[in-house]
């Protein structure tokens, strides 16, 4: 029941970042989609006592490889897809408790909570760098397959 | 080669195509490649061009003309830059001539294809209240979330028609963020105001700016990619500031 909730929210919270960003209109559901894998790939990961960072890389990687995915099946651009779905990862929580801090006085922790929050945003970075490189690899793979196969027939 | 004057259109058609991507919030890449696709798909093969999130420099190559375009704002438009995009592609494979290319560009520059402010504002309120869910919440305070959302977004709707200054539209968003969220739990409706205030801030998080930041760095685009990342991190500074100046109280 709890992943149905988490699922179900985390898309109808994407497309309307969808909206936000004003993504075309038949790309919505898409968007939402694409946000609601990353996330259900990241909340599964953290109830499994994963840290936050790699499950911010697995989340952001998931949602960028399915958002190339749907750029190659609807010609468009991939950012379209990808924007709203990293939203959710986005380490507002920890960014929040720096502020926080930083009003108390209390630089250390709020200069530990920032740290995290830096850290989370650049595993999130590097999920969609890395899923950029390996859909790259895989597309190419397809391609030469595709030249040896017209290759062979002639 | 084609005469001078179709050459002087063509170069139009391309600085608006760049022009519109970059307005609409594309990747510095995504822009000169575009630029250069369609200048290739026109016998311009020698062209080069130069794109930075504040203007753009495209050359039609040796001892031809080298023109600027200037940009002076930018938003997040996605639709706009598909359907540019779209242009583009179709006129590489010839399917349109320069001219309808053109022609489309320029009806896409004053089209205005932006959702009405109200079903943004909804928008941002229910994002904001679907947070609250996702970040593990009370199912008690998700009508404070949507109304502090409601109201953070549409402060930032206005103060940025009012004053043109995005960073100030940020501060002000996410100080009455703050204050909405602190009276809601003063009168009742909510309970945890850290997690209500979190969760309403989440539409105005900057995540286009960080995305494309790091996809310039990536592609080498390290002029843009910086600035970018700098307006990403002053965004957040100012919804940092706005929210820190309501918990100081």
């Amino acid at each position: 029941m709890l992943w149905v909730i988490q699922g179900v929210f985390s898309f109808i919270a994407t497309a309307a970042f969808g909206i936000l960003f004003n993504a075309p209109k038949k790309t919505l559901f898409h968007c939402g989609l694409a946000g609601a894998i990353g996330w259900l790939i990241y909340f599964t990961l953290q109830k499994q006592g994963v840290d936050a960072v790699p499950a911010s890389f697995a989340g952001a990687f998931v949602i960028s490889i399915v958002a190339h995915i749907l750029a190659r099946r609807f010609k468009m651009p991939m950012i379209i897809f990808s924007v709203a779905g990293i939203i959710p990862l986005v380490p507002g929580g920890m960014a929040y408790n720096a502020m926080r801090h930083v009003v108390e006085n209390d630089y250390l922790a709020s200069i530990q909570y920032a740290a995290r929050a830096f850290i989370i945003t650049g595993a999130i970075v590097m999920g969609l760098v890395f899923a950029e490189v390996f859909m790259q690899l895989i597309f190419n793979m397809i391609r030469k397959r595709k030249a040896k196969a017209i290759g062979d027939v002639m | 080669m084609i005469e001078i004057k179709e050459e002087e259109l063509a170069i139009d058609c391309f600085l608006l195509a760049g022009r519109l991507l970059m307005q609409s919030g594309a990747e510095t890449y995504r822009a000169e490649d575009t630029m250069l696709r369609m200048a290739n798909s026109q016998g311009l093969t020698s062209a080069q061009s130069f794109v930075t999130p504040t203007g753009i420099i495209f050359s039609a190559g040796h001892q031809r003309p080298t023109r600027i375009i200037q940009i002076p704002r930018r938003s997040t438009d996605l639709a706009k830059i598909a359907l540019v995009n779209g242009v583009s592609r179709r006129l590489a494979t010839e399917q349109i001539t320069l001219e309808e290319a053109y022609e489309e560009l320029q009806r896409l520059d004053r089209a205005n294809l932006l959702f009405p402010t109200w079903v943004q504002i909804v928008a941002a309120a229910i994002a904001s209240g679907c947070f609250l869910i996702l970040f593990e919440g009370m199912w008690k305070d998700v009508a404070a979330a949507i109304l502090a959302g409601g109201v953070g977004f549409l402060i930032f709707v206005l103060m940025h028609e009012l004053t043109k200054v995005k960073f100030f539209a940020e501060f002000t968003a996410s100080l009455f963020v703050g204050i909405t969220a602190f009276l809601a739990v003063r009168f009742g409706i909510g309970i945890q105001i850290d997690k209500i205030i979190i969760a309403s801030v989440m539409p105005l998080v900057p995540g286009l700016l960080i995305a494309n930041a790091v996809r310039d760095l990536m592609a080498g685009h390290f002029v843009s990619g910086v600035a970018k990342g700098m307006e990403a991190f002053l965004t957040a500074f100012a919804i940092g500031a706005g929210i820190a100046l309501v918990l100081s109280f």
